[in-house]
């Protein structure tokens, strides 16, 4: 019982991140390398602000501006200085490993005997795992109803047209840079926070807990199109938490198989190719017409 | 005589080609687009219509040479700014809509042309009684699929749609870069229709590139020929009653 709350916990807050990359992948329609940057980045920041003594809320809003910014630093590579979206990324990613080995000052640090936002007096009280799946829920709720409402208003529409079409996007006036880079800065934002979130989690940032994480995060996209199929653009945020949770308990399962953790990437990855290829492999369903289906359709 | 709009003083532009050599496409052109005028213009591949076009809205600009709005030098101004009253029509469907998006949004994104930092709410509803009103005019069942996803369309439907936005908010200046040449002759032939009623109706000032000798001879009270990057023709009101698709077909047989 404890072991299918855990992954549900951990599916929620994992969640951030496919929430995060939604912005980039399937709006903006490019795969943004910087997430394995900014994920480690935003724990490394939470956690050694959280080691000096600062109010562990503080921290994952810094660390969610360290994201931010990474992310201004590969939309300005990418947006001005022409440089294509997938080097743009990796040389953020890149720079940033270096910047977390020097914010955390070393390769690893612990956050135990720490306050986190997930052991406070409150969460003592919850049966075990629980504090994680209230915490996820909550975080959730406030960044899927905040995605909710920014992309109704004018500015998520010409944000969504500018992805869809950046041609048309300019000729009404819309600055596509601007809002690539918009979509840059806070799908790193969301990305850094979740691994604030993540790392207070599991007690510790490593400077390695990045590797794959773009991988993650788009199998809980893919798992929640394939398992949803064509949805509006609100419950299309909602099968996002929806396909990590299932992402979470297809890892459950596989390691109940007898798999070991150090197995993992190679795991996430094979379920993400499967994913993908669901439609190659299912034809009949035409659950590849789901796939590409629409970003903004209206209620 | 009509206040001029815009005016294109010995505006030259250069490129360089592959092999590094200067090439110039525009040769000192200069024009006078008066308010109202609907120009249609004609010249052969590579004679410069699409970069006088990309010159007036801002894609390109000139090496040489002034471009005024009214008494404003506009010369320099980017493309986006100029969005704010010159609107264009591609003649490829799917550079004027955004795909995934639906119909409805489509005319949401036009009508809030330069509204695109507004954190308010979009309030898509309140403006679908007006879209239903302004798509039944196209008379091809656009207003039957404002929930759908512009993907979906037919070609001539999105063109439609294309042409819609570009005019929803009446520009200053309209261009239309061949926006009936991919589309079949029936289609084509409707949606010109169209064209010109709303043009018309609206006393819109534009500029229409079309290859097609009879919609230059029948639309528009004004024609143009461009040829080797200068306007080689230009025809007003009852001169241009007067032509026929023979002294054009002449015309063109003489270079």
């Amino acid at each position: 019982m404890s072991i299918l709350v855990s992954a549900i916990g951990q599916g929620l807050i994992w969640a951030v991140l496919g929430l995060g990359l939604f912005l980039t992948f399937r709006i903006l329609n490019f795969a943004d390398m910087s997430v394995e940057g900014t994920f480690p980045l935003g724990a490394a920041t939470a956690v050694a602000l959280i080691h000096n003594g600062v109010n562990p809320y503080l921290a994952m809003l810094a660390a969610a501006g360290a994201g931010a910014a990474a992310g201004l630093i590969t939309g300005l590579l990418y947006t001005k200085g022409k440089i294509p979206i997938l080097l743009a990324g990796i040389l953020t990613m890149t720079a940033i490993f270096s910047i977390n080995l020097r914010i955390l000052n070393g390769a690893n640090l612990s956050l135990l005997n720490q306050k986190t936002i997930l052991n406070g007096h409150l969460m003592q009280q919850l049966p075990p795992f629980f504090n994680t799946v209230f915490v996820g829920m909550i975080v959730l709720a406030v960044i899927i109803s905040g995605l909710i409402y920014l992309l109704q208003t004018n500015f998520g529409q010409s944000f969504i047209a500018t992805g869809d079409n950046p041609t048309m996007a300019r000729s009404f006036g819309i600055n596509s840079d601007s809002m690539t880079i918009f979509g840059l800065m806070l799908s790193n934002a969301l990305i850094a926070f979740g691994g604030a979130l993540v790392a207070q989690n599991n007690g510790y940032a490593d400077v390695n807990m990045g590797i794959g994480i773009i991988v993650i995060a788009l199998a809980s996209i893919i798992i929640g199109e394939v398992a949803f199929g064509d949805l509006s653009l609100n419950f299309r945020l909602i099968a996002i938490a929806v396909g990590s949770i299932f992402y979470r308990f297809v890892l459950l399962l596989v390691l109940q198989l007898g798999f070991n953790p150090n197995d993992l990437n190679l795991l996430s990855a094979i379920v993400l190719a499967l994913a993908l290829l669901t439609p190659k492999l299912q034809n009949v369903f035409k659950i590849k017409k789901v796939i590409k289906g629409s970003v903004a359709r209206h209620e | 005589m009509n206040k001029p709009l815009i005016t294109l003083t010995d505006v030259s532009t250069t490129v360089q080609n592959s092999a590094g050599a200067q090439i110039n496409i525009l040769k000192k052109l200069n024009l006078t687009i008066n308010e109202g005028d609907f120009i249609t213009v004609l010249g052969s591949n590579g004679a410069g219509k699409s970069t006088l076009f990309n010159v007036i809205a801002g894609g390109i600009t000139a090496t040489n040479g002034t471009i005024k709005l009214h008494a404003r030098d506009i010369t320099h101004e980017s493309e986006l700014t100029r969005t704010k009253y010159i609107s264009r029509v591609f003649q490829d469907p799917k550079l004027g809509t955004a795909p995934r998006m639906t119909v409805a949004e489509n005319l949401l994104l036009a009508l809030n042309r330069h509204k695109s930092f507004s954190l308010m709410p979009r309030r898509l509803n309140k403006h679908l009684a007006t879209f239903t009103q302004i798509t039944k005019q196209m008379g091809n069942g656009l207003d039957q699929r404002l929930q759908t996803s512009v993907g979906s369309l037919s070609g001539g439907q999105r063109q439609a749609l294309s042409f819609l936005m570009a005019t929803i908010q009446k520009p200053e200046l309209l261009l239309l870069d061949e926006h009936t040449a991919a589309l079949d002759p029936k289609t084509s032939a409707q949606l010109m229709q169209l064209t010109d009623e709303k043009v018309t109706a609206n006393a819109q000032t534009a500029l229409m590139i079309t290859h097609n000798l009879e919609d230059a001879l029948t639309y528009g009270n004004r024609l143009i020929v461009l040829h080797d990057g200068q306007i080689t023709l230009d025809v007003t009101g009852a001169q241009k009653a007067q032509l026929t698709k023979d002294d054009l077909l002449n015309y063109f047989a003489s270079y």
